[in-house]
């Protein structure tokens, strides 16, 4: 199996969420960056499974300046392969995608794997619109897969059940959880991803579709209630009145 | 963004890591480490955070070594992590050294102990001091944790004075016969080899290699300790014992061998030490701003802000003094003396960290739910083991006035 599995970096998840310039940018002071999980825990080990188990190779590709290989190297320490970085700045999920597709046309994948989002804006569209352009089918938020040949069996979570497909390679499938357990990089890993090749190719010409007009933070949690175990009376009043829930 | 939970991504079950620790670094001197220092150390911190730190609290009280984190140990690089690639280690320098002890030694100190025993008791004087031979049929075993080993200096009539040391060999022609006693030797119950410093005929300390399954040697486990209870300590007996001549370590003699070894050994508490001194800290803040008391959580009280902002002050100039003195010996310029001062300020910090930590805590500071009552425990072999605090006191002054108050 030839796999290209996208990768992107996310906020760290414990970042304190601020925007600059009338709330038009994310303010990337001081913001700590890692692998997007889904991209990571899901679509990369199962990758590095499916290579271990029947051979092949894993190339990693993310769109991005220079500051995003730290994150690559990363991946390259989990067990990925070699990298590919497009450099250009992903301004919105269809340009991505071109760079992405402009990358794996000419390049004969068996899958184009991606997280099911990214943790920034939760968008989970670069992966539709890279099997568009590439005109391949697209499985999204899958949580498992086996091969068999070149056919894949994928399960993905539906409302209330579990939907299996069958698909034929090359696909592009976005991954959720389930689909792999976590690898930690140990140190051989990460002496390792030191030499592994990771080429800087340039932009394909593209254009964002979208641009952002603002962000806003959710609204700061209310105070706790607390009432009294014998007022169930107070409580249902106030989950229907207020909560609105019942 | 989604700066809050993430709800369905838990593959390494998320849900059942309990702890908490995050890290704190006032001055940000992350901005010093590189990229890759931050990976290895960080790669460190989750598995520690998955594999030891939830099952840590039970050996401890249980006064046992988990043996099943050895290999994890050595996958992360704690064995060796400075000897060359070519002999198994990771050919880190010195600063990766010390932030790998300081992620260990925030688990728990014992921890931290066999790594160091391992790292720079053992596998550093096979490596600077031993022949080809022994570099090769040791140290990669050692790397990995497929051996264990050991470091025999300490007796039970000489601590702080090694250099009175009975433990001694007489050259038979073709071997040497091994008589004496060591004790309160880290890993001796179940290593495999232990480096044994002993007297030749004239008086002479060496460093010998002597395997387990010699004849006439054996490890029993000392047992009744308070501190440093999730590490095995035991004596080791040598009766007789026939160590084959190719055994003794041809790079090094006198005291000054083993004590290079402590340079290292001590370096690496001087780091690990910060690790103690942070999870109580950080479990300190956490718990002053959750607790209430009198309606306000115990943060609001000055009394308590005394005490967080004294630790994070104190721990942020330990940082510092221990950054320093890894890039000093990355250009192996650092002094004994400098490390002497390194261990004692930082063990002696901690200490104090773990005890204030612990009273922010109230009575569930006593209690295995929160880290401090542990640390402050295993502080108190750290401040003791390696050079006690008055030792490297006493250092300090003789490298500053030229005189030995010792003797
Ligand atoms: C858990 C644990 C693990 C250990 N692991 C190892 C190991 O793996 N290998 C090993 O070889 N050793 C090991 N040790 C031994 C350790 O290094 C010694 O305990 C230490 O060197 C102190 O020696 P001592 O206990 O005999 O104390 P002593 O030397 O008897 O000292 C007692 C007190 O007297 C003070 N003192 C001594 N001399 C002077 C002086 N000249 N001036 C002023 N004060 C002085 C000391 O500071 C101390 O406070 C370990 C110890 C512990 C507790």
């Amino acid at each position: 199996m030839k796999i290209l599995v996208g990768i992107s970096k996310a906020p760290d998840t414990t970042t304190k969420i601020k925007f600059t310039d009338n709330n038009t940018k994310f303010d990337e002071a001081g913001v700590q960056y890692i692998v997007n999980p889904y991209d990571e825990w899901y679509a990369l080990v199962r990758a590095l499974e499916l290579k271990e188990a029947g051979g092949g190779s894993v190339t990693i590709v993310t769109v991005g300046g220079a500051d995003v290989e730290p994150i690559m190297r990363k991946a390259l320490a989990v067990g990925a392969d070699d990298a590919v970085r497009i450099d250009a700045e992903p301004i919105d999920a269809f340009f991505v995608a071109e760079q992405i597709a402009a990358y794996a046309k000419d390049n004969g994948y068996d899958m184009v794997l991606f997280g099911k989002e990214t943790i920034d804006y939760n968008g989970g569209q670069v992966g539709g619109m890279v099997a568009q352009l590439l005109d391949l089918p697209y499985v999204s938020n899958a949580s498992k897969m086996d091969v068999n040949g070149n056919t894949a069996t994928i399960e993905r979570d539906i409302q209330g059940g579990i939907e299996v497909l069958e698909v034929n390679t090359p696909f592009v499938l976005s991954a959720a959880k389930g689909m792999a357990e976590q690898r930690i990089p140990n140190m051989r890993g990460i002496m390792a991803a030191r030499t592994k090749k990771l080429d800087v190719v340039p932009a394909a010409a593209a254009e964002a579709l979208t641009e952002v007009k603002s962000y806003a933070l959710p609204p700061e949690k209310g105070a706790v209630k607390l009432i009294d175990p014998e007022n169930v009376e107070e409580l249902v009043e106030l989950l229907h009145k207020e909560a609105k829930v019942i | 963004m989604s700066g809050t939970k993430l709800l369905d991504l838990n593959p390494i079950k998320l849900e059942e890591m309990t702890d908490r620790y995050e890290a704190h670094d006032y001055y940000l001197m992350d901005e010093f480490l590189t990229d890759e220092q931050k990976l290895m150390r960080d790669s460190l911190r989750t598995w520690l955070k998955k594999d030891v730190s939830p099952i840590i609290e039970d050996y401890f009280e249980r006064a046992e070594f988990p043996h099943q984190i050895v290999k994890g140990l050595g996958d992360h690089g704690c064995f060796g992590p400075y000897i060359p690639t070519e002999y198994g280690g990771a050919g880190v320098d010195q600063i990766t050294y010390g932030l790998l002890m300081q992620e260990l030694e925030r688990v728990d100190s014992g921890i931290r102990s066999t790594s160091s025993v391992q790292s720079s008791l053992v596998m550093y004087p096979i490596y600077k001091f031993g022949t080809e031979e022994h570099r090769k049929k040791y140290l990669p075993k050692l790397a990995t944790g497929e051996m264990i080993g050991c470091f025999g200096l300490t007796e039970p009539d000489h601590g702080s004075n090694p250099g009175g040391m009975v433990t001694n060999f007489k050259d038979m022609g073709d071997h040497y016969l091994l008589n004496g006693a060591k004790m309160w030797i880290s890993n001796a119950p179940f290593a495999d080899v232990a480096v044994v410093w002993a007297k030749d005929e004239s008086g002479r300390v060496h460093g010998l290699i002597v395997d387990r399954g010699m004849e006439g040697f054996s490890t029993p486990e000392m047992h009744g300790k308070h501190s440093l209870r999730a590490s095995a300590t035991g004596e080791l007996i040598f009766d007789n014992v026939k160590v084959p001549k190719e055994n003794l370590m041809p790079g090094k003699s006198g005291l000054g061998a083993p004590l290079m070894c402590l340079d290292s050994a001590r370096y690496g508490i001087a780091w690990g030490a910060i690790g103690a001194a942070l999870d109580c800290y950080d479990s300190a803040l956490r718990y002053a701003k959750e607790r209430t008391q009198f309606d306000k959580p115990l943060a609001a009280f000055q009394l308590t802000q005394k005490k967080l902002a004294e630790m994070i002050t104190e721990i942020t100039k330990a940082q510092m003094l221990t950054f320093r003195l890894g890039q000093l010996r990355n250009e192996g310029r650092a002094t004994s003396a400098q490390i002497s001062m390194a261990k004692r300020n930082n063990v002696d910090m901690a200490i104090n960290i773990a005890r204030e930590a612990r009273q922010i805590h109230g009575a569930m500071g006593i209690t295995g739910e929160y880290p401090c009552m542990r640390h402050m425990a295993n502080l108190e072999s750290v401040i003791t083991y390696e050079g006690t605090h008055d030792i490297h006191l006493l250092i300090t002054g003789m490298d500053v006035t030229g005189i030995s108050a010792f003797k």
